[in-house]
């Protein structure tokens, strides 16, 4: 029986231009720490995924495509819980007021848009967002099993 | 790793588009590119080969979702075929076999192409 110990939260942080040619660095950046974290192949893949798109929302909604703004990642490992927070100082944005959209219904209209929010909540255990004075911020949660 | 490329090449009366690499909001536009081109040509049997996509997000996913009706409504399809698990994965989470024809095989695909054209004489 192991007992929690006191065990230290490991943080990374990268920060990234707001362009879609950086979206891989990002990815990478969480790919490669969830690899460390002990994560099997399809979980990195989805947590790498998770991060791609919330940061394709900040920079088509918070920066409205402004390539000159930085999108902050910090990714905080501390088993057996992995934590990405990912900030933006753009335009506020309230997911909250987006409805989850039911999948059927959207194809057989053959819409598009909103697919980015509604993958994240399918690939991470928490998807929170929250709205500061200066800052958004998204925390992307993935439980290590 | 954020290379993409597509080619094309022609299988009987099918279109083949072969994805290549990363397909994401900085290449997604590249798709959105290839499928007017094909369009605006009248080449609307189109399949996309996914053996060498390597990764899809929401961005290329909604290229798809861009054109699927308006190459229907000209009597044409998007079918796709070859894809790994892991992008397989994707499409499924959002509900693209729904509403698409996914084979795991290029040929499979080319002849549904074929059936259709052939019930429709």
């Amino acid at each position: 029986m192991t007992s929690g110990g006191n065990q230290k939260t490991t943080r990374l942080n990268l920060r990234i231009p707001s362009q879609t040619e950086k979206l891989n660095m990002a990815r990478e950046f969480v790919a490669d720490a969830a690899k460390v974290f002990g994560f099997k192949e399809d979980d990195v893949n989805n947590i790498a995924l998770a991060v791609d798109e919330a940061c394709t929302n900040i920079i088509k909604h918070a920066y409205s495509y402004a390539a000159d703004k930085q999108i902050d990642i910090v990714v905080s490992m501390k088993k057996p819980e992995f934590e990405i927070l990912i900030e933006d100082h753009g335009k506020h944005f309230n997911p909250n007021q987006i409805p989850v959209p039911n999948m059927k219904e959207y194809m057989s209209h053959y819409k598009r848009g909103g697919l980015g929010m509604y993958l994240m909540k399918k690939l991470m255990d928490k998807v929170e967002y929250t709205i500061h004075p200066k800052k958004n911020v998204v925390r992307l949660i993935k439980y290590l099993h | 790793m954020n290379e993409f490329k597509i080619s094309f090449r022609v299988s009987g009366k099918v279109h083949v588009m072969d994805l290549k690499g990363y397909l994401d909001a900085h290449t997604a536009p590249n798709l959105e590119e290839a499928f007017q081109k094909l369009i605006k040509e009248e080449k609307l049997n189109i399949l996309v080969n996914c053996k060498d996509l390597a990764y899809i997000s929401s961005a290329g996913l909604g290229v798809f979702m861009a054109f699927i009706e308006d190459v229907r409504t000209g009597g044409g399809d998007i079918k796709m075929s070859n894809m790994s698990p892991k992008v397989y994965n994707i499409f499924d989470l959002l509900g693209f076999p729904m509403l698409y024809e996914i084979f795991t095989d290029e040929h499979e695909a080319v002849k549904k192409f074929d059936a259709k054209k052939q019930s429709s004489k």
